[in-house]
């Protein structure tokens, strides 16, 4: 993990854009060869369903997340796609032990997360953050903005000493692109992306090595979204995070995931590098996905077929047979209600889950 | 030309728009809020105009007065704390403010409908939705229960929901998101209205469904000839739906003119800088975006000058004294409210 830098000028340095030859594609390549630092196998978060008050009997299951596995490379950025109640946001709960996982294994430090007791899954807390969708909800009203972004020091008592945790607040501030003086600040005095830059901060306090953001920029205004994009890529670049980057903003997510992991109702459908995912989607839904998302150029929008997706999410009570995506599929065969399509490698790096590809 | 410069560059011959009818005209439009922070011009003299069975967007970031503008056609806004204080809505030659709140009961649903953001919150969640669809049959066009039922029926079917008349005796809970989103525009759709106006209409939807609700309400538009205001701070569907476009910042309209025309050549740089700081997944990945610089402003304290002059990369001397017009930039039809347009003028080109 590398240290942050010490002085404010090393700061503005690190905040200056890097060299613009090869930017996108340097990291790719180091990254093969870079480590895992999670691995998720078969997950599966798995909601009792009750009926009745008073002796609640179980009814059914609503499968959240069901079996799904990816890993992530030290310093890599997967992007997790799909629409509300696909299980994206539960997956992210899920590592943060937020949820107790019904199934599965999640690896981290070569320990598995799910039954990891109390104490040791505390230490392990700091090395993993979260960064939450609304900068509303997510910050205390009553705290002032420096003592929001020194509790995570306190709780991991990473900063025992007073002046070197206000020094440190006052460090992390600068580098997420504030004043220092917002520290004596409440939350209600600020903008909403000033606001996410100190859930950033927050997140940043106890040096993590991975950030989980969960739509961290959906609630932001366009012109906003750009300057919280490119700070989690400068943070990225000089700490060497590894993000887990939970969104529906499919423009977004290729912007800044170097994969890319396409959930449909708790499972996932499709998982690739970034441009191979968008140059050649396989999965009927990532097709229809990318479809959907209109192009800000009305001569491009002229000219392009819309295929659009018929129907609706299915309820995750009581998901169809077979393929869960069979019932909207415009390719879909008969075989498609009957058996689970296998989650294969249909290239290196390529994972379908689909029978008719 | 949508919102025209107020020494009338809209009256020019040779703009095309002679023979099209004009459905509603906003002239100086004003409405502002009375706050303990002081007065909130929310909406700061905007001009534009509709076309009978086009498609109008209205694009800018929260705060910017989008909704305001749009409420304001119906005279929505909750008094206090806002007032409409100044300008017309003439709406086929009818002033809209100068209407007693019975006639303009009258044209709230009937002439000119509204489909809100959240359809949980614009639904009632006690009643049928055949109840809240029939309301509107029964108050407007003093139909009875039969063939308000009928109608209703009808309506739902047009909006693409199976067997409407099961899906009547539903309450709103019975409903997805994308569903109910398909009722309030069966509900917009009642009374045949000439101008539909939608606040973010699929702003809460996923991306699939939002994709099906625009097609939807383009095909009816269209197919009906009704007119649309579609209020959006997503340029993508701008891109894809609308005819002409109004760009708002801080109250006023920055830019204005046809779709193609702004997001081929922007003449404000606030259009330029929205266009710029969105990545798109049909040109090759930039290494970093261009983010539009620092904070939307705080509308109790806009002082003289343009109020984008702050953030903006082609700021003069001239900016933060002189409050720019809106005025003639580029091709015909368009107007841009910045004393450097012809500098802004084909920067996107250049930048790409």
């Amino acid at each position: 993990m590398s240290m942050a830098p010490a002085t404010p000028a090393e700061m503005s340095e690190a905040g200056a854009p890097p060299p613009q030859a090869g930017a996108a594609t340097a990291p790719r390549q180091r990254l093969a060869d870079a480590p895992t630092l999670i691995t998720v196998r078969n997950l599966k978060m798995h909601f009792p369903v009750t009926e009745g008050a008073l002796f609640p009997r179980l009814v059914g299951q609503v499968k959240a997340v069901d079996g799904i596995s990816f890993a992530i490379r030290k310093g890599e950025t997967l992007g997790l796609v799909g629409e509300s109640g696909c299980g994206k946001t539960t997956t992210g709960r899920c590592i943060l032990r937020l949820e107790h996982a019904t199934g599965g294994e999640i690896l981290f430090d070569g320990k598995n997360l799910i039954d990891l007791d109390r104490k040791s899954m505390n230490a392990l807390r700091r090395k993993i953050q979260v960064i939450f969708q609304d900068p509303y909800s997510s910050l205390n009203p009553r705290m002032k903005i420096g003592d929001i972004i020194a509790e995570p020091m306190l709780v991991h008592g990473t900063e025992p000493d007073k002046a070197a945790r206000d020094a440190r607040v006052m460090e992390l501030l600068r580098l997420c692109g504030l004043d220092p003086r917002f520290a004596d600040r409440f939350p209600h005095e600020m903008s909403g992306g000033q606001r996410q830059r100190v859930g950033i901060a927050r997140a940043l306090s106890v040096r993590p090595e991975f950030i989980i953001c969960d739509e961290a920029i959906s609630a932001l205004d366009v012109s906003i979204q750009a300057q919280i994009i490119n700070l989690l890529e400068d943070l990225r670049e000089q700490f060497g995070l590894t993000y887990l980057f939970i969104a529906h903003d499919l423009s977004v997510v290729r912007h800044l995931c170097h994969r890319v992991a396409v959930m449909y109702l708790g499972k996932i459908v499709e998982m690739a590098d970034c441009d191979e995912l968008y140059g050649n989607p396989l999965h009927p839904y990532t097709q229809a996905l990318l479809a959907a998302v209109p192009i800000p150029d009305p001569e491009i929008e002229k000219t392009r077929a819309h295929h659009i997706v018929k129907g609706e999410v299915p309820s995750p009570i009581n998901p169809p047979s077979g393929c869960v995506f069979h019932p909207r599929c415009p390719s879909a065969v008969a075989e498609c209600s009957k058996s689970v399509p296998e989650f294969r490698e249909v290239k290196p790096g390529h994972f379908v889950a689909c029978s008719v590809i | 030309m949508v919102a025209r410069a107020r020494r009338g560059a809209a009256d020019e011959p040779g703009h095309g728009w002679g023979t099209v009818a004009k459905l509603l005209e906003i002239d100086g439009l004003r409405t502002q809020f009375l706050t303990s922070a002081g007065v909130i011009k929310a909406v700061d003299g905007i001009s534009y105009d509709v076309n009978e069975g086009e498609t109008i967007a209205i694009v800018g970031e929260s705060g910017c007065g989008k909704s305001i503008s749009a409420l304001s056609i119906l005279r929505l806004i909750p008094n206090p704390p806002g007032r409409i204080v100044g300008g017309s809505i003439r709406f086929r030659g009818r002033d809209l403010l100068q209407l007693s709140e019975e006639e303009i009961r009258n044209v709230r649903g009937r002439d000119i409908a509204m489909v809100f953001q959240e359809p949980m919150t614009s639904l009632n969640p006690v009643l049928t939705v055949g109840r809240q669809l029939t309301e509107t049959l029964q108050q407007h066009l003093n139909m009875t229960r039969e063939q308000a039922n009928a109608r209703a029926a009808e309506l739902l079917g047009m909006v693409g929901i199976a067997e409407p008349e099961r899906r009547l005796k539903q309450y709103p809970h019975h409903f997805s998101g994308g569903m109910r989103q398909r009722v309030m525009i069966a509900m917009a759709l009642c009374c045949d209205p000439k101008l539909i106006i939608a606040d973010e209409p699929t702003t809460a939807l996923d991306v699939t469904i939002q994709a099906q609700i625009l097609e939807l309400m383009k095909d009816l538009t269209r197919r009906l000839g009704v007119a649309l205001i579609v209020i959006t701070h997503n340029l993508g569907i701008v891109a894809r739906y609308a005819d002409r476009v109004n760009v708002m910042y801080a109250g006023k309209i920055i830019e204005s003119g046809p779709a193609a025309e702004i997001y081929r050549d922007p003449q404000h740089p606030y259009t330029l800088a929205l266009l710029r700081s969105v990545p798109r997944m049909d040109q090759p990945r930039r290494a970093r975006l261009d983010p539009v610089r620092g904070q939307p402003p705080d509308l109790s304290r806009l002082g003289d000058g343009c109020a984008f002059a702050p953030r903006c990369g082609f700021a003069v001397a001239r900016c933060s004294r002189e409050t720019p017009q809106l005025a003639p930039a580029g091709a015909p039809g368009h107007i841009a409210a910045c004393w450097e347009s012809e500098r802004v003028s084909g920067a996107l080109k250049r930048a790409s």
